[in-house]
């Protein structure tokens, strides 16, 4: 050990040099490939020559204005309002879950058990035209204002704002809500696992350093979790585009599934609808997915051993000791 | 690290609230137990402004417990503290105590930096924004001001070639450097160190051990919970031995250390010594056949 290495090693018989070996040779391999490719040639084959397919007419259906406007109003605008709800909605009841009130913690249980345990078809079915059916009409105002306002023989009930249940429960805002209230259970879960994935040390460091309860969980406990959060978070999102063919239960009508298979109905392309819905659900999956990459690698910093920062890097001399 | 040091000025300035002869810390009968073990049985401590105090002891002897009490990590359940004549954690009203709220707690440990073994860095952010978070989130100090005195800081403790580094791309003596920065940035009158080299590789602790004796020489209060003897010996001002949950033995390290007068307080030395020797030993006969090769 105690030699000074020379520039170039130069091999001798009894002083092995550079290794060059053979690789492990993996027939296996190449037979997969041939089985693979024949398999693939033939779904081309059949895709060319079985006319059922109608992929013109996919893309035909895939480009109608009521299908387009099913993607960005039901199908982008509800997974991306319904995730928004679901996301804030669960971290804040996995904060919920984690506090030290009793009663926050009671509460924050019972949400989840309830919107968990309720299929989300019976619940926008439920959204949709029993709310309305029970309340005509929700008053915003101080509790039980309109009985003490009859009672007392006041003008005013102290009534701010009226909704009307009727009209709102079947509109595209009321589904999003419905989808957003059940996902913020399953994102409960998520968020409570990635908090509690985080080392107490960084709770305690953030404490010793004065720092509240609230602000060490949003600035030190948070951006950590969220390395664990946002992988499962992804896949949860992806489930949300697909279960927006759900607001049809509402029902609202402006939803991809609903109008690319109204088509299909009315002009007996049924198979050409299917492949113009399933086209459009994985482009947006992929979209997604390349979406979900980068906010690994922003959550993902100083983690690992990723390269140092290259927005901020500067020729530091090495070594800091 | 020079006589100049950033620190001497913000020790010299956190002026006390109750003259000079009134300890900074003073610790009576502290009772702490876990899930009915008793791990501290009545600790009496004081400390005085500007005085370094080593806690020595076996592992398992209730230090690290009784620094962690100090700040309130951990809740006592007997005994006071007082961090410059405050009552720790409680308030009191014609003798009732009553539990301080979560936010009273916080502002009383935002005078008292803490040092962890485990050096506790926030891993997401870097060495300067770790420094910089507590003064801008805690004290509400503008971020511009907060990042040039995170760079004073980082420079203080010889990593001013470092802002942009995140915790994992540091070695442990670099982390733990960065942690007594942030550690410092809130200007505390008190520091606690709990076995702050013992995470670390042997040829790292000289360097956080380095930062640790200019602090002390700046005339930072610190308490030190730790192995390291020299440290104790030549930088600390009392030396305190703990054993089972008691105060064993204290005084002068010369005396403690070098002229223990319980069994216990010998017996343990002892056995540190002998490791020491063992370790010394060692790294001369590794460092030797290298040393002609070494550049």
């Amino acid at each position: 050990m105690s030699q000074t290495p020379t520039a170039a090693p130069v091999a001798t018989a009894d002083r092995p040099g550079v290794i060059d070996a053979r690789p492990v040779r993996h027939p296996g391999r190449w037979v997969a490939l041939l089985v693979i490719l024949v398999l693939i040639a033939m779904m081309i084959s059949s895709f060319m020559t079985n006319e059922r397919w109608g992929f013109g007419d996919a893309l035909t259906i895939m480009n109608q204005t009521p299908v387009l406007e099913g993607l960005w109003k039901g199908t982008i605008v509800g997974t991306v309002g319904a995730m928004v709800i679901g996301v804030f909605g669960g971290v804040l009841i996995a904060v919920l879950r984690l506090s030290e009130n009793p009663v926050l913690r009671f509460v924050s249980f019972v949400y989840t058990w309830f919107f968990r345990g309720i299929p989300r078809l019976v619940l926008l079915a439920m959204i949709g035209s029993g709310v309305g059916y029970l309340y005509n009409k929700i008053d915003f105002g101080f509790p039980f204002g309109q009985q003490f306002a009859s009672f007392l023989g006041l003008s005013s009930d102290f009534t701010f704002f009226t909704l009307n249940v009727n009209q709102f429960s079947s509109t595209l805002l009321a589904g999003i809500i419905g989808l957003g209230l059940s996902e913020a259970a399953y994102m409960a879960e998520i968020a409570r696992a990635g908090i509690l994935s985080v080392d107490t040390g960084q709770n305690e460091a953030a404490a010793a350093l004065g720092m509240s309860r609230g602000k060490a969980m949003r600035r030190i406990v948070l951006p950590q979790a969220m390395r664990v959060i946002v992988p499962p978070t992804g896949n949860e999102t992806i489930a949300m585009v697909k279960d927006t063919s759900l607001l049809s239960a509402i029902p609202v009508i402006t939803e991809l599934f609903y109008q690319t298979s109204a088509i299909g109905n009315r002009t007996l392309l049924i198979m050409p609808a299917f492949v113009a819905v399933s086209a459009w659900y994985l482009i947006v999956g992929s979209v997604l997915m390349v979406g979900q990459y980068f906010l690994e690698r922003r959550f993902g910093r100083g983690f690992g051993t990723g390269a140092p920062n290259r927005r901020f890097m500067r020729p530091a001399a090495a070594g800091g000791a | 690290m020079s006589e100049t040091n950033p620190a001497a000025s913000t020790v010299s300035s956190g002026h006390s609230r109750n003259g000079a002869n009134v300890p900074l810390v003073r610790a009576v009968n502290v009772l702490k137990s876990f899930h009915g073990v008793e791990v501290l049985k009545g600790i009496d401590l004081d400390v005085h402004r500007g005085e370094v105090v080593c806690l020595l002891g076996p592992s398992g002897s209730g230090k690290t417990t009784f620094l962690r009490c100090i700040n309130q990590l951990e809740s006592i359940d007997g005994g006071r503290i007082w961090v410059d004549g405050d009552l720790m954690g409680f308030r009191d009203e014609q003798g009732q105590l009553h539990h301080l709220t979560d936010k009273e707690v916080a502002t009383q440990r935002r005078e008292i930096g803490m040092v962890f073994q485990r050096f506790n860095l926030f891993p997401h952010m870097t060495a300067l924004e770790n420094v910089a978070e507590a003064p801008v989130q805690v004290k509400g100090m503008k971020k511009k001001q907060a990042r040039a005195r995170a760079v004073e800081l980082l420079e203080q403790v010889g990593l001013g070639d470092k802002p942009t580094s995140y915790p994992g791309q540091l070695s442990g003596g670099q982390q733990q450097r960065v942690a007594i920065a942030r550690a410092l940035a809130m200007d505390p009158k008190l520091m606690l160190f709990d076995e702050p080299t013992s995470a670390l590789d042997p040829e790292l602790v000289g360097e956080v051990l380095r930062v640790m004796r200019d602090l002390a020489k700046a005339g930072m209060t610190m308490i030190v919970v730790t192995h390291e003897m020299s440290f104790a010996r030549e930088v600390a001002d009392h030396v305190v031995f703990m054993d089972g949950g008691v105060v064993v033995e204290q005084g002068k390290p010369k005396d403690v250390i070098g002229n223990p007068q319980h069994e216990r307080t010998q017996s343990f030395l002892r056995r540190m010594r002998s490791d020491e020797q063992q370790e010394q030993q060692s790294e001369t006969e590794a460092v030797d056949p290298a040393a002609p090769a070494s550049s």
